[in-house]
């Protein structure tokens, strides 16, 4: 295919357009407080949460704790934008998370100890973890598949995946927690590389890797451009179905990941991991201002998004609120963000 | 007298961040009277109305409405005055009947409370009978024409007893014989003392119609005047203040060798056996009544629906295309006709818009090459004119002929030899429509070969160097540049060929 600039279009006559500057100065202001006024609401969460507990939130032990707790979801809701970008949703991550738990972690084993069901045959921990990686990929590519190919809605088809991921993770261990799992494997979980936590290298690397994936490639383009509007993407030689297929492949890796940080920081890979996982991944990444209109979200606005809920649901924790009422805040919170993201696009 | 208006309002002033939308606005309206309302897009027009129905609430000035002074902030306010608008983008629901849509939020109970569905039908039947609209009340609104569901809206304005019927481009999507009808409903509707806002970019149409005339540019209202005192020339030249030469300028190009031919082409109703050759340098008009097939030739072409049977050779070699992605590659572009259904990614910037069609060209390993699709956007911005402070702008905030500016700046970019364009200047105002004809010109002239089809007769005339006219999915007729009138073209555009 060539690659040689095009000739720019020949120019109509006319006198040339005036340089609106007083319109573009007052844009950007209005562009700068989208970009950042995500952080405003962090701040603003902080400090409330700094008052209500006396200052026990800002307790360096208490911050390191919410860092750590909020990789394995962040991770997740950077899988969950790219759906939300093309006006889709994965509802399956939860169960994709057990399911890449307990798989990884039979394989991540130690054998012959009491209450070790799998015993399989010895094998480096990287096998264990590149089959959850897998597991997760498979479970996004079907997923993909059969919204591009049947065009089901993937509301429906991850709804029914949730269940049936969960299922099969139920079916693989019987109902029974995988535990005396090999302490590399834990190392995903509890480890620390130069003083750093592994489960923040992880999330900073996806992090690095999504904004790479979005910004600078092709595929990222084609995200954008089939949440802007499908059928515009599809006339400009767009292959949806592909896109779909590779956004839903993608959910599926990352959420495998999260599910082996989750299972690896408790040393036990449980069939019941990650319920309502989904839920915190997609508040997420709507409060960090991806928009369910499609076309709109970037990966900055989701990990603050994903701290923004950590730090309330911690928060909630040192003030002794009970997990029940938490359970109703969280379901809130989402209402709240959607409305918001509603009035936001109404404006417009 | 000041109760001789219906309508009057007075120092209208409406901004939006950034822009002064409408700049200290006056406008009266006599009841009994057609009063057209031009300029070019963004000139002001369309916001106007909808701080008069209420869907915007002015920053500054008054409304009265048959002599009392009225507040209208939301569009029920207005409907219950006696106001009622037919927008440019119909709103109706697809799933539901013609008579459902008409009394939709309005539907007549019977005793228990509950729908009558029968009171309903005839109110609907006896409705559409008196205004000369055969449609069936039962239909579902998704199994019309467009044109026919323009009429059912049409239809829905009028059945508010409204005073004031607000027509915002009614004629942009329906055929000749259709506006004739609306033109004739109109006349009717003046003679009960209805008074109509007619929003309109067709010359032809103001000076059949209208009584009064008002011009907007940037803003602000230029003039108010009697229709009978100005022409043409005057009107263009009070709309985009300065001369405008010639509307349709194609240029004699020299026409080459044979880029495209189809051959026997094929799908469902609208495209039976069509076949044609396109030539280097030529712009081929497609003509025809809405539903002739003509988008559905361009659609079948570009690989959107999967043609039935036929061959398409690109250069002299049969090419197979399946897909807009294979058509690209076979160095085919395709300008769609509703810019906002397949156009344009309104939340996208309008360089992401730009390069939409490209990115092969500009990711030949995956990541993009950022430092050329700058460099390319750059150049097309400045080659096509597109109006907008940068390319990180979002394009829905670009006016109707700048985002259409921006979709031909996509095409080019994949370096097209074969340039289909549905419907170039639909919805675009007079200037940037000559500059997208200039446009179009200047490319046959580079050796780039171009198939338009449009509805307005004068483009298709003015533009084509030669015209194919189908009618119910047959090529009915070809016409060349010297042959052609508008009356050989609608002789044709009737002419089924019987099977």
């Amino acid at each position: 295919m060539s690659t040689s600039t095009p000739a720019p279009a020949p120019a109509p006559a006319g006198p040339p357009p005036p340089a609106p500057e007083e319109e573009r100065r007052s844009l950007d202001a209005g562009a700068i407080l989208r970009k950042y006024g995500i952080v405003l609401v962090l701040a603003l969460v902080v400090i409330t949460f700094a008052v209500l507990t006396k200052g026990n939130s800002l307790g360096p032990q208490n911050i390191f704790n919410i860092i750590v707790q909020v990789a394995p979801v962040a991770i997740i809701a950077l899988g969950m934008m790219f759906a939300i970008i093309t006006k889709g949703i994965d509802l399956s991550v939860g169960s994709t998370v057990a399911l890449a738990a307990v798989v990884a972690g039979s394989l991540a084993q130690i054998q012959g100890t009491a209450g070790s069901q799998f015993n399989y045959p010895a094998m480096p921990i990287f096998v264990s973890i590149v089959a959850g990686l897998v597991v997760g990929a498979l479970v996004g590519f079907v997923n993909g598949s059969i919204i591009a190919y049947f065009k089901i809605a993937p509301f429906v088809m991850t709804l029914g995946m949730m269940s049936m991921a969960r299922g099969l993770a139920y079916i693989y261990t019987n109902g029974r927690p995988v535990s005396n799992l090999h302490p590399q494997f834990n190392f995903l979980g509890q480890g620390s590389i130069l003083g750093i936590p592994v489960p923040i290298w992880l999330l900073a690397i996806v992090a690095v890797i999504t904004w790479v994936i979005l910004e600078r490639t092709r595929f990222g383009r084609h995200v954008y451009a089939v949440g802007g509007n499908d059928q515009a993407a599809r006339v400009s030689g767009i292959n949806i179905g592909r896109v779909q297929v590779g956004i839903y492949t993608f959910i599926g890796v990352l959420a495998g990941l999260g599910g082996m940080i989750l299972a690896a920081r408790v040393g036990s890979g449980q069939p019941t991991l990650g319920q309502m996982l989904e839920l915190d991944a997609i508040t997420a990444t709507v409060i960090g201002g991806t928009s369910f209109n499609g076309g709109v979200g970037t990966v900055w606005g989701t990990l603050v998004g994903a701290l923004i809920i950590q730090v309330i649901d911690n928060g909630l924790d040192l003030m002794g609120v009970s997990p029940f009422m938490k359970i109703f805040v969280k379901g809130a919170i989402i209402v709240v963000a959607i409305i918001l993201d509603e009035r936001k696009n109404r404006g417009r | 007298m000041a109760d001789e208006y219906l309508l009057e309002m007075k120092g209208i002033r409406k901004t939006f961040p950034g822009v002064v939308a409408l700049d200290n606005v006056d406008l009266e309206v006599r009841p009994g009277t057609v009063h057209a309302l031009m300029g070019e897009n963004g000139a002001g027009k369309s916001t106007l109305m909808k701080v008069l129905i209420g869907m915007y609430a002015e920053d500054a000035g008054t409304i009265t409405f048959e002599g009392q002074d009225v507040k209208i902030r939301d569009t029920k306010t207005g409907l219950g005055l006696g106001i009622s608008m037919i927008h440019q983008e119909l709103a109706p629901v697809p799933e539901m009947t013609v008579s459902e849509n008409i009394y939709l939020g309005r539907e007549p109970k019977n005793r228990w409370g509950l729908v009558s569905r029968r009171v309903m039908d005839a109110m609907t039947r006896d409705l559409l009978r008196e205004w000369g609209i055969t449609i069936d009340p039962k239909a579902q609104l998704k199994s019309l024409s467009v044109a026919q569901q323009q009429m059912v809206e049409i239809a829905k304005a009028i059945s508010y007893d409204a005073r004031l019927i607000i027509m915002d481009e009614p004629t942009s999507a329906i055929t000749e014989r259709e506006v004739a009808h609306l033109h004739e409903m109109i006349r009717k509707l003046t003679e009960r003392n209805v008074a109509i806002i007619y929003i309109t970019h067709k010359m032809d149409e103001v000076f059949k119609i209208s009584d009064y005339v008002t011009i907007f540019r940037d803003g602000q209202l230029i003039k108010t005047l009697p229709a009978a005192e100005l022409d043409r020339d005057k009107l263009i030249t009070l709309m985009v203040g300065r001369e405008l030469t010639q509307m349709f300028p194609k240029e004699e190009a020299p026409i080459g060798e044979v880029v495209l031919e189809v051959r026997g082409l094929r799908r469902g109703p609208l495209v039976k056996d069509v076949s044609f050759q396109l030539r280097r340098g030529e712009i081929l008009g497609l003509a025809g009544l809405m539903g002739a097939g003509r988008t559905e030739v361009l659609e079948t072409i570009f690989g959107i629906h999967k043609a039935e049977s036929g061959e398409i050779l690109v250069h002299g070699k049969p090419v197979k295309i399946t897909s807009p992605a294979d058509a690209i590659r076979a160095d085919l572009a395709l300008l769609t006709e509703d810019r906002k259904a397949t156009g344009i990614m309104g939340v996208l910037s309008v360089r992401d818009n730009m390069i939409a069609a490209a990115l092969p060209k500009y990711s030949p390993k995956w990541l993009l090459q950022r430092a050329r699709i700058k460099t390319d956007t750059e150049a097309q911005r400045a080659a096509l004119r597109v109006k907008t402070p940068h390319l990180d702008q979002l394009i829905q905030n670009l006016s109707g002929g700048n985002q259409q500016k921006a979709l031909i700046a996509r095409w080019m970019l994949t370096l097209p030899d074969i340039l289909m364009i549905d419907e170039p200047t639909r919805g675009i105002d007079v200037g940037a429509k000559s500059e997208i004809h200039r446009l179009m010109s200047k490319l046959a002239g580079q050796g780039k070969a171009i198939i338009m089809v449009s509805s307005e007769m004068p483009e298709v005339l003015g533009m084509s160097d030669r015209i194919l006219v189908m009618c119910e999915g047959d090529v009915t007729g070809e016409l060349s540049r010297a042959e052609a009138t508008q009356e050989k073209i609608m002789q044709l555009d009737t002419t089924a060929v019987s099977v």
